[in-house]
């Protein structure tokens, strides 16, 4: 069993449980040991891009350094905890200025220079697990179920940095949906911004693209739609008139995977 | 114009202004464009020209959703995303200068709010 730093960030221990939960029962399935770090912080949600931003950094750092010190790559299913913690791994390594400030500051025992591989959940499953044998695994495939993958704005930018996918064109959720047995809807919206953090202060906004999402999926025969953000869920049910269900992508994992309750007969 | 102001914030961004040749696409591909009243392509062209205090007071400023979409569309790496967010920070960077402050956040909430929201709205909008 291979062994991976698993960081959940503050909304998997909260309000996206299940995204969580799903994530772990999966992976220990598939052969997947995820071992939390004791005594890890919020990665602050979002990535301030600006040079002379060294504090709000810097939990992200401990996080990658934990990883170092277990001697293991670093696994976020969370697409902003994935976006900001991949960012600074990528500012840090590219970065002297940024890394020498950092390490002034945090006096690690070693000093941190972006050596931790960090993977996002849907990166484990195709670069380790790889797609052909989670499709091995599946026990419950979700033939006939036309689901669409949403990626919004977290997990592909920038590109530079967070070298997931093609960011215009990107294939590993829907190659993830065709491992389990879905079949995958492709549509313009996929990787637009669903409105994020707005809708604390404007509700309108956030409703405006959370239905622009919704409805490009659905005109394009989605019966469901997926995602990896708590706050894209948010917005997507919330924000949006389309009573499309939308799920986490570990949600429909675990039920292909027979782990689902009620799902596994 | 406000040479020191201009200069702190390209230096604070790391900006690379003079590169546009205002094609105009991070506009064009902005999800908060019709929310806006100056947009990616004007905050790119305003900070080049240090015509800085206009957007200081521009509720534009929190308008960005921070979605990338400028930053990775631009064919010359102008990253508009970056200068908007430069110029956020030196507004509220100035004393009394939050945008957000978290005695509003209560009344802000609902059951299903993900934290992820409240974390990053204040990183976004406050010191």
């Amino acid at each position: 069993m291979e062994t991976f730093t698993y960081y959940p960030g503050c909304t998997l221990r909260t309000k996206a449980k299940d995204l969580d939960q799903y994530a772990r029962v999966s992976a220990e399935a598939l052969g997947i040991a995820l071992e939390e770090p004791a005594d890890w912080q919020c990665c602050g949600g979002a990535y301030t891009t600006a040079k002379d931003e060294i504090a709000t950094k810097l939990s992200a750092v401990r996080t990658l350094n934990a990883a170092k010190e277990n001697g293991n790559a670093l696994v976020t299913v969370c697409s902003a905890c994935h976006n900001v913690i991949k960012q600074t791994n990528y500012d840090i390594a590219n970065d002297e200025n940024m890394a020498s400030k950092v390490n002034n500051y945090l006096q690690l025992d070693e000093a941190y220079n972006g050596e931790t591989t960090v993977y996002h959940y849907l990166e484990l499953l195709r670069d380790v697990v790889g797609f052909d044998n989670l499709a091995k695994k599946v026990v419950n495939p979700l033939k006939g179920k036309k689901i669409a993958a949403y990626y919004g704005c977290l997990l592909l930018r920038p590109s530079k940095a967070l070298q997931m996918d093609d960011p215009e064109n990107p294939s590993i959720m829907e190659d993830f949906i065709k491992a389990i047995g879905g079949t995958p809807v492709i549509y313009a919206q996929r990787n637009e911004c669903c409105g994020g953090y707005i809708t604390l202060e404007d509700k309108s906004q956030a409703a405006k693209r959370s239905n622009a999402v919704m409805d490009s999926a659905q005109s394009n025969g989605a019966d469901m739609i997926i995602t990896a953000c708590p706050l894209c869920l948010y917005n997507l049910k919330k924000n949006s008139d389309s009573d499309m269900p939308v799920y986490y992508f570990t949600e429909i994992l675990a039920e292909a995977l027979g782990l689902k309750e009620g799902t596994n007969e | 114009m406000n040479n020191n102001l201009q200069e702190q914030i390209i230096r604070s961004g790391d900006l690379n202004v003079l590169k546009c040749m205002r094609c105009g696409k991070c506009s064009a591909t902005c999800p908060s464009y019709d929310e806006m009243e100056y947009h990616p392509h004007q905050f790119v062209y305003m900070v080049e020209k240090g015509n800085i205090q206009p957007l200081l007071n521009s509720e534009s400023l929190y308008k960005c959703l921070t979605c990338f979409a400028c930053v990775e569309r631009c064919p010359r790496g102008v990253e508009p995303a970056k200068v908007v967010e430069a110029v956020r920070l030196a507004a509220v960077r100035k004393q009394d200068g939050n945008h957000l402050t978290a005695d509003k956040i209560p009344a802000m909430l609902d059951e299903d709010l993900p934290q992820q929201a409240i974390v990053t709205a204040l990183r976004k909008y406050a010191k």
